[in-house]
């Protein structure tokens, strides 16, 4: 049977869609990193609660919890506009509301991991 | 031709919906699942939130506490705990799913409880931890 793909896209194993499994991967990878950062975390949270602002300090200045919360926050991040994509994906149908939404929980998944990072940094950089 | 389906402005019929299903703990779980997917996306901001209150001393703490301690503070707070417990361990259940384990209509339906049961006791457990004093072990 004859096809209509060229041969790139058959080489890709893309169609009208665009994109394979790439979403689906990422979002199990993202995931899977996800059980032991998100155990961390909460171990970090339960251990700060009820201390005061210089033990949260010294805490998040060590490179070690630094570098653990912000890799929680980006991965956290990276997984929500995923997920968030599929919600709309799923619900909404215009083409031009499907394309702000998905450009505003980019741009809001961005904006938020550098603000995260930019904070860790200056928390490592006062103490 | 008195009611022709393809005529202009003819309603087409729909696929059942939500409403016209059983419920069952299977599809309860999915829901429960996107759900506290979605309120985690705003504990994201939540979390980077706390951070900035941190990194801008003592006054910018103690604003960011000011809120969180609140009756509706602790609330959120505690709904931010119930969907991360739920969210982490129905994700857990996917991906068995998703390497083949657990797919079998009786272990679905067990597995789908099971998190509702270990998720609230997650919770429930982590602020009766707090309030039985044994966090801040990191001062």
């Amino acid at each position: 049977m004859s096809s209509l793909q060229t041969p790139l896209r058959k080489v890709e194993g893309l169609g009208v869609s665009h994109s394979g499994t790439g979403h689906f991967w990422r979002q199990r990878i993202t995931a899977v990193a996800l059980v032991p950062l998100g155990l961390w975390f909460t171990y970090a949270i339960l251990g700060l609660v009820g201390t005061n602002e210089v033990a949260i300090l010294s805490f998040l200045a060590h490179p070690w919890n630094a570098l653990l919360m912000a890799a929680f926050a980006a991965t956290m991040l990276y997984h929500m506009s995923l997920g968030l994509q599929t919600v709309v994906d799923d619900y909404i149908h215009g083409t031009g509301m499907k394309i702000f939404c998905l450009l505003l929980i980019r741009f809001v998944m961005i904006a938020t991991t550098v603000t995260c990072i930019f904070a860790l940094i200056r928390i490592a950089a006062s103490t | 031709m008195a009611d022709h389906p393809q005529r202009p402005g003819h309603e087409r019929p729909l696929s059942p919906h939500l409403s016209i299903y059983r419920w069952q703990v299977t599809m309860l779980a999915s829901i429960t699942h996107r759900a506290t997917g979605i309120a985690l996306a705003v504990g994201t901001l939540v979390l980077a939130w706390w951070l900035v209150s941190v990194s801008n001393g003592p006054e910018g703490y103690e604003s960011f506490m000011s809120v969180a301690t609140t009756p509706i503070g602790l609330v959120t707070l505690f709904g931010f705990a119930w969907s991360l417990s739920f969210h982490m361990l129905n994700g857990i259940r996917h991906l068995a799913w998703d390497m083949g384990y657990g797919f079998n209509k009786v272990t679905a339906t067990q597995t789908g409880s099971l998190v509702y049961v270990l998720s609230l006791v997650f919770a429930v457990g982590v602020f009766a931890f707090v309030w039985t004093g044994h966090a801040g072990y990191l001062q």
